[in-house]
């Protein structure tokens, strides 16, 4: 299934809205950082990923680490919607027996390629993962989605210097760059500047995009797969807007996690149904 | 083995054991990977990678980043054979391995080597005295601790071929061999290395050395101690544990490790909420590790077959009627 830049759009948009029904209806979830990276999980599920939900545990599929684990609330929508399990279950986030909850589980989500959470984990993990797939002759990528916080644990960066040593040219990472970690403006907590040449420092080939234009994001992670044809690990650094499509959340780190109230559910309604 | 006889292998430290079980395996199974960081030569992992390069991936002094990977190669169908240093593997990557193999029951394989007091004069921060606990507390995780090398060389085997996380407790130096003959090694199976009635020696690692030494002295005393070598403290022999506390009344534990949460908390658990008798625990009493030559180390600290022999006097009056 590969969907086109205008029908990748609507898919996002329905999809953010899945994310802040499900969050309001569990009462709360991780909804900023859920829609920061919706475009770039959609284009990945929806067009990138070498992936077959009737099929989801074949050997030499295309893997995906959500490394930012609390973003489950924008994952799980997208793999309901991408045909892995159905879009019923969504209500049951949170509920006993779940599942799914705020982080993924990838005995119990069908689609899910690692259990993520705790951060920092999620990029060295996807080494392991790329090198296996390597010794097996497949050429499968793995896909690292990363949060902007997360950084500031140092195993991404033992990880970046192993995958550049590595060559590991099939592991992606995007960097999903919102600006505000869990206490405030990231640059107010500590500064991951300058980001992108501390990737490239790190021996990794770097695309900087702006992670909400989904034209921009397909063909970053296009480009992605021909960049690591010379041999490096790519990062994409992706300018996202914590929050983005839910117009009382952007750019507000506050919304790192809350329940929409009803009219902030209902403006969302208006502003993402389309109708 | 690789030419090698039975004595060859006895004299052998259980690192240098793993290490030759290790290259044998590589080549009956190619699943198996190697996992290092940057001590791929002191853990003696040497000859797989030296056999099987392509198979070897080193990432450096960065253990949490080994671990992680390690659960990555295992969600892709290998069988990662991870290794480091003891506290590393327990302490530094503490949470890796809970979190990313424990919690999603990957099959990796931990190989932990200079455990307990074995690299004594290198001070505390290389002590490995937490690691059974550690490891003890988390749910689907197996702890196995060969007793000398030639048990090494089984255990490594069982240990490959065993389903889900592994945790495998080495010493640094040479092993006095105390298991005879040719027998089968079991994954959670104890083995009684002398029959007794007044006393059971529980002991796990090299303790099960001092735990031999210490039973030929109480019989020279005219104690009859049991001695059962627990090379597996995850999931516990339990049958075993309970059958001594019945037929001998009290019972003795020795491990390289501190007494909190290791091998004979893991034996009184069990004897207190089954068949209550006495336990006495040999071990680190809740102090870390000093420097020193080891054996003289081990002394002061009371883990040497003088401490049990001890322990196992009190044990026997304190029994009850």
């Amino acid at each position: 299934m590969k969907l086109t830049v205008s029908e990748l759009e609507c898919k996002a948009r329905e999809l953010r809205l899945d994310s802040i029904e499900m969050i309001a209806q569990a009462g709360g979830g991780h909804l900023g950082g859920s829609l920061s990276a919706m475009d770039i999980m959609t284009a990945l599920y929806f067009n990138v990923m070498r992936i077959d939900p009737e099929h989801p545990m074949k050997a030499d599929r295309d893997r995906f680490i959500l490394s930012a684990g609390h973003k489950a609330a924008g994952y799980v929508p997208v793999l309901a919607a991408r045909g892995y399990f159905s879009r019923d279950l969504l209500p049951t986030f949170n509920k006993l027996d779940s599942r799914f909850g705020m982080h993924p589980d990838m005995h119990k989500i069908p689609g899910c390629d690692a259990s993520t959470g705790s951060l920092g984990h999620g990029l060295p993990v996807g080494l392991g993962m790329a090198l296996a797939l390597r010794l097996d002759g497949f050429d499968s990528k793995v896909f690292v989605l990363l949060g902007d916080g997360e950084l500031h644990e140092g195993t991404n960066w033992e990880a970046a210097m192993g995958a550049a040593q590595h060559k590991t040219s099939s592991l992606v990472a995007i960097v999903d760059y919102n600006k505000c970690s869990m206490d405030g403006p990231i640059d107010q907590v500590v500064s991951l500047e300058p980001l992108v040449d501390k990737w490239k420092s790190f021996g990794w080939e770097t695309i900087r995009i702006d992670g909400n234009d989904m034209a921009q994001v397909l063909g970053a992670l296009k480009e992605a797969a021909d960049r690591g044809n010379r041999g490096n690990p790519v990062v994409i650094v992706a300018d996202t807007v914590k929050g983005k499509g839910a117009a009382f959340a952007e750019g507000d780190y506050r919304w790192h996690y809350g329940c929409p109230s009803e009219d902030q559910l209902a403006e969302a309604r208006t502003a993402l149904g389309g109708e | 083995m690789a030419g090698l006889s039975m004595a060859d292998i006895e004299k052998m430290s259980a690192r240098d054991a793993f290490g030759l079980a290790l290259s044998e395996i590589g080549a009956e199974n190619v699943n198996v990977v190697l996992l290092g960081a940057d001590a791929i030569g002191s853990t003696r992992a040497a000859g797989f990678a030296k056999r099987f390069p392509d198979r070897t991936f080193n990432f450096g002094i960065a253990e949490q980043e080994m671990i992680s990977a390690a659960a990555g190669f295992a969600a892709c169908g290998k069988i990662p054979v991870a290794t480091a240093y003891g506290f590393l593997i327990s302490l530094r990557a503490c949470e890796q391995v809970r979190s990313d193999i424990c919690y999603p029951n990957l099959n990796v394989k931990l190989m932990s080597t200079h455990t307990g007091l074995t690299m004594a004069e290198a001070g505390t921060t290389h002590h490995s005295t937490e690691d059974i606990a550690i490891m003890r507390s988390f749910a689907n995780m197996t702890i196995v601790a060969p007793s000398d090398s030639v048990e090494t060389v089984k255990a490594v085997r069982a240990v490959i071929d065993y389903p889900g996380p592994v945790y495998l407790r080495m010493g640094r130096g040479e092993t006095e061999s105390v298991n005879r003959g040719d027998y089968e090694f079991v994954i959670g199976k104890a083995i009684t290395l002398r029959e007794g009635t007044a006393v059971t020696i529980i002991a796990c690692g090299i303790m099960v050395a001092e735990a031999l030494k210490a039973a030929a002295k109480l019989s020279s005393e005219g104690v009859s101690a049991r001695v059962i070598n627990m090379h597996t403290i995850k999931p516990l022999d339990v049958e075993a544990v309970l059958r001594a506390a019945r037929e001998t009344g009290a019972i003795v534990t020795a491990e390289e490790h501190t007494v909190i949460g290791g091998l004979g908390e893991a034996v009184a658990g069990v004897v207190c909420e089954n068949s209550p008798v006495p336990v006495v625990k040999v071990g680190l009493n809740d102090c870390y590790g000093i420097i020193g030559p080891e054996d003289m180390v081990k002394q002061r600290l009371g883990l040497d077959a003088e401490s049990i022999f001890k322990a196992a006097k009190k044990a026997i009056l304190h029994k009850v009627d």
